[in-house]
């Protein structure tokens, strides 16, 4: 019993600099600090590196002409102009069929989906389809758009299965960004007498807007760095015509409007392309045109970073 | 395993029958007309009972207050009174809540349609994230109002005491207020849809006392032409504006009950329940 009472006795310090466990626990503390620091560095610095590399390797190539030269059997003659129209096409297409899309699924899911297994099913595999990797999306699209629908190696076809690769993550940050929408604003319209639909209309969707914006560019920048699918679907890498529609095409014209149905690159496919070359000059290419790909991602990045501490800060 | 004795039940239901005064007793008939009639009101979440059998009539044009411990059933009972509940999935109602005669919640009855008569002004005030004016505006354009809107937002701030504060700055946002000017406009809101009801969830417990003082001057002013329910925990905040109070408590199956119903003055001076009086003189709750 005396030894269980001294716990309990309270005594007056000699010191209060860090002794026995305390001094222990704050060494193991200041270690910490500098594993979790070299765990960072270590992935910047490959990052860093690799971008020196690339930098480095493709800086000397970027020019006006570079961007706006069709591919060529000659290094120094070849450009990107035929994928950049490609990958415009392919992303423009994209958003627009993918944005109703994930809209329209995430506000049925968050309001109005009745709360049953069915949804739970839904709302499971949504988070599994996130995880399949793209060349699985190619796989379906080559069966589905390509060869079934008839759509060919076409821009269509390329839009579709990148529209079926981004719903995913495009509803799952719809969902997220409606969750974020107080329910409290929901009660306040709904004690108005507003309809659920009016609802949506007027405060959930707009008060979402920003972070469904966010997530949308964050997937269409993934979609302009895509690859595997495209390929996977038969993008063809060398077109040396514009996307305009006025151009020749293998996929019947009745099936799609003109430009839709055209044959297309995009400028990874592109960089694909010429880094599977033997030529040292292909190489070069391939590094100036990831130049052109990552500022193009890393702009797509800052838009959706200025919407999102916009809205954030008009709150 | 353990097992509750089985006379348990009948033991409480007995003392519920025998040691305290039969409802008929304890639930004062109105004199003047009523606007709401609740008739053995009961309601669930999934199987849990919430209300349990609640029989009472809120008058027209007066300040009716609910008044209780934590849990008794009264915002419940509240959202009740325009549907509001229905917004949880797994609720339900049983008996009849009778409003100008017609029940709440016959088959027929569209929830849209009662909550633009009987208008809500909840706890936290949540107005819109947008202008002022847009506030207002809303309501009336979803019911499709044909009116002037610049005047209806006007005489709805008038009516809620907040014309003079925000006058000058109808477009900045709603969020820009301050708590009690923010309650305000929730309560101009609600007035805009031309309600008949203006239920209250606490209305003043987000707010400090001052403020809390000029929603309750505002309440008696809107009384003139308004019913007005207000749920809270607040006894003092019942006495000082309510004209009838209703006491809810729970029941030991943890349904709400409603213990006693009067004008206000009898039921914080001549409480008829022993729970009644043990409540408002602080002995629980």
């Amino acid at each position: 019993m005396a030894l269980h009472s001294d716990y309990l006795t309270p005594s007056s310090p000699t010191t209060l600099r860090a002794t026995g466990s305390v001094a222990r626990r704050q060494a193991v503390s200041r270690l910490s600090r500098y594993v979790l620091l070299a765990a960072t560095l270590s992935g910047v610095a490959v990052l860093v590196y690799l971008g020196y590399e690339t930098i480095a390797k493709g800086w000397d190539r970027l020019s006006w002409g570079f961007l706006t030269s069709y591919p060529s059997r000659f290094a120094e003659r070849a450009g990107l102009r035929s994928s950049i129209l490609g990958s415009a096409w392919i992303l423009g297409t994209t958003v627009i069929l993918a944005i109703p899309i994930a809209i329209g699924t995430a506000v049925w899911i968050e309001e109005f989906a009745p709360r049953n297994k069915l949804l739970t099913i839904v709302k499971l595999n949504l988070a599994n389809l996130a995880g399949v990797p793209s060349i699985i999306y190619g796989i379906l699209g080559l069966a589905v758009f390509v060869r079934l629908m008839g759509l060919g190696p076409s821009i269509l076809a390329g839009a579709l299965t990148l529209t079926l690769m981004i719903l995913p993550m495009t509803v799952i940050a719809s969902q997220e960004a409606i969750r974020q929408v107080p329910p409290s604003i929901r009660e306040g319209a709904l004690a108005l007498g507003a309809t659920r639909w009016q609802t949506v209309r007027h405060h959930v969707i707009p008060g979402a807007m920003p972070g469904i914006m966010t997530g949308m560019i964050l997937a269409v920048s993934r979609a302009a760095g895509e690859t595997a699918a495209l390929i996977m679907i038969g993008a063809f890498t060398f077109i040396s015509f514009d996307n305009t529609g006025l151009s020749p095409t293998d996929s019947p014209p009745f099936v799609t409007p003109p430009p839709l149905g055209d044959d297309f690159t995009t400028v990874p496919v592109q960089i694909y392309n010429w880094t599977i070359r033997p030529q040292e000059a292909f190489r070069e290419n391939a590094a100036a045109a990831i130049i052109v790909l990552m500022v193009a991602i890393l702009s797509l990045n800052l838009v959706a970073a200025v919407i999102r501490e916009r809205f954030r800060r008009h709150d | 395993m353990l097992r509750a004795p089985d006379n348990v039940q009948t033991l409480t239901e007995e003392r519920l029958t025998t040691e305290y005064l039969p409802a008929a007793e304890r639930v004062a008939r109105l004199d003047g007309k009523a606007i709401i009639e609740v008739r053995n009101f009961s309601s669930y979440y999934g199987s849990f009972r919430a209300l349990h059998d609640v029989s009472f009539q809120i008058p027209e044009r007066k300040i009716t207050a609910l008044i209780g411990p934590s849990g008794c059933g009264k915002s419940t009972l509240l959202r009740c009174i325009n549907r509001m509940n229905d917004l949880v999935p797994s609720f339900h109602g049983e008996g009849e809540m009778l409003y100008h005669g017609l029940d709440l919640y016959a088959k027929d009855v569209d929830p849209v349609e009662v909550r633009r008569r009987i208008g809500m002004v909840f706890q936290k005030p949540n107005p819109f994230p947008k202008s002022i004016y847009e506030n207002i505006a809303f309501g009336p354009r979803v019911n499709g109002m044909k009116v002037n809107m610049a005047e209806l937002v006007e005489s709805s701030l008038r009516r809620a005491a907040l014309w003079d504060d925000v006058k000058d700055k109808l477009k900045q946002s709603g969020l820009a207020l301050s708590g009690g000017q923010q309650q305000r406009l929730c309560i101009a809101r609600a007035l805009a849809t031309q309600p008949e009801i203006i239920l209250m969830d606490e209305p003043c417990s987000a707010l400090d006392p001052i403020a809390t003082l000029k929603i309750e001057d505002l309440m008696r002013e809107l009384a003139k032409d308004y019913t007005i329910v207000i749920v809270t925990h607040n006894m003092q905040q019942a006495a000082r504006v309510a004209d009838y109070t209703a006491f809810l408590m729970m029941r030991p199956d943890r349904a709400g009950e409603l213990v006693e119903f009067s004008d206000t003055d009898s039921l914080f001076t001549t409480p008829k329940d022993k729970r009644t009086e043990d409540y408002i003189t602080g002995r629980f709750g």
